[in-house]
């Protein structure tokens, strides 16, 4: 018997393409696999309402379809392959497993069949290495370039302190060896993992093993030069800013950026200026408006290029 | 497959959106930024996500906790066909029968 696309997608025969669409959409989202895996009526109403929505939705193809030049299987089907679920209960599916913080390595039977397998006295005998444990850890900027000691607490309630070598990088793993799971029958504990994220600083940021950070100036320095202070990561040093300096100079401070490690050599800062305006400065505004107008053009050779 | 044959396979995909998707771990492929590879259940990852998204309307900002319950429903499932399976191989008879009376007694009938 012929199916009425119509009366799949639950529309009058002259509905308009965006009710077309929306009856899909609604009715997609209760059926559609994905949502409901392992439930094959869902899976055949979704199919039918699929090939529906494919004819009606395509101008020609539903022109057709009205005229009886084409059944409701339409010229062609949509393509099928396998859905989410097909994949997440296959094989492979464990690559997908929900994200827990408290829980590394392979899919967990002891969380939820523990109690059952104890009872049973299943784990005598059974000897093997803990588990790893992963954790992520954030340390401030300034605290990831010149190394500290954190403390994590663990999910069972104790706490664990992390030696966080001076210049670590985002995204570097410590291991502290035995700090894991314990093992089971005398087997060596699991080690902990933790992965490093470096929070962003306001001021300084990392390229490398250089850092970089940009210094608000007055117009004075940056016309007459002179020595002033710039915040580093180990401190404050005085740097001499050259007379004439403009706006996005770059000034290194050897020496200054991420500290040495192993055969990494030590980093440097590099400093651009910004030249800041004092908008209460009455005595420069009015000396620039006496002063005979020099023939300095700064966007000469922009308008040019432009 | 590479990102490059992953963006010419799925219709819709765009370079940035995918990006975004693998920093917030919801695609894993293997490798990294610029080496990317895709296997199968990758790319069935990324359909998901465009039909999520393009086809039922999910917004941005309600994908993670959609991926996050579908993962989770998948977790259970996938451990429900193992014991399933684990029961088919390794429960004698008659203790399968008793499971099953037992099942029946205490899953209420609609």
């Amino acid at each position: 018997m012929a199916v009425d696309l119509y009366e799949t997608l639950g529309v009058a025969k002259d509905a308009a393409a965006d009710k077309v669409r929306t009856a899909y959409r609604k009715l997609a989202k209760t059926n559609h696999p994905d949502l409901n895996p392992g439930n094959k009526a869902a899976e055949e109403r979704f199919k039918a309402i699929a090939s529906a929505y494919d004819i009606l939705s395509d101008p020609a193809k539903r022109t057709r379809y009205d005229s009886g030049a084409i059944d409701e299987t339409g010229a062609e089907r949509p393509p099928s392959r396998p859905s989410w679920s097909d994949h997440a209960e296959g094989p492979r599916g464990q690559k997908y497993r929900y994200e827990r913080a408290d829980m590394a390595g392979g899919e967990d039977f002891s969380d939820i069949f523990g109690d059952l397998f104890g009872k049973g006295g299943g784990s005598e005998g059974l000897r093997m290495r803990g588990r790893d444990r992963v954790f992520s850890l954030d340390v401030p900027f300034l605290d990831a370039v010149r190394g500290t000691t954190s403390r994590i607490s663990l999910p069972e309630g104790k706490s664990m302190d992390v030696q966080i070598p001076a210049g670590i990088d985002q995204g570097q793993v410590l291991r502290l060896k035995g700090q894991g799971s314990p093992g089971l029958g005398g087997e060596a504990s699991g080690d902990a993992l933790i992965e490093v994220r470096i929070q962003p600083h306001p001021h300084y940021t990392r390229t490398g093993n250089d850092i970089l950070i940009d210094l608000p100036i007055s117009v004075c320095e940056a016309m007459l030069g002179g020595k002033i202070s710039v915040p580093t990561a180990t401190g404050p040093v005085t740097m001499t800013v050259p007379a004439k300096s403009s706006t996005g100079t770059k000034l290194r401070l050897r020496g200054r950026g991420i500290p040495a490690r192993g055969t990494r050599p030590v980093g440097d800062q590099y400093v651009t200026l910004q030249i800041v305006l004092d908008p209460t400065d009455e005595a420069l505004a009015a000396f620039l408006r006496d002063r005979e107008p020099g023939g300095f053009d700064p966007r000469r050779d922009l308008m040019e290029a432009a | 497959m590479t990102i490059d044959e992953l963006l010419g396979e799925v219709a819709g995909l765009r370079m940035e959106a995918l990006n975004s998707w693998i920093a917030n771990n919801w695609v894993r492929p293997q490798g990294q930024q610029g080496v990317y590879l895709f296997e199968a259940i990758d790319v069935a990852r990324v359909r998901l996500i465009v039909t999520l998204h393009e086809e039922l309307q999910v917004e941005e900002e309600a994908l993670p906790i959609v991926l996050s319950l579908l993962d989770q429903l998948h977790d259970a499932r996938r451990l429900m066909l193992r014991l399933q399976s684990a029961i088919e191989e390794a429960v004698p008879t008659d203790a399968k029968q008793k499971l099953r009376d037992h099942l029946q007694r205490i899953i209420e009938p609609d």
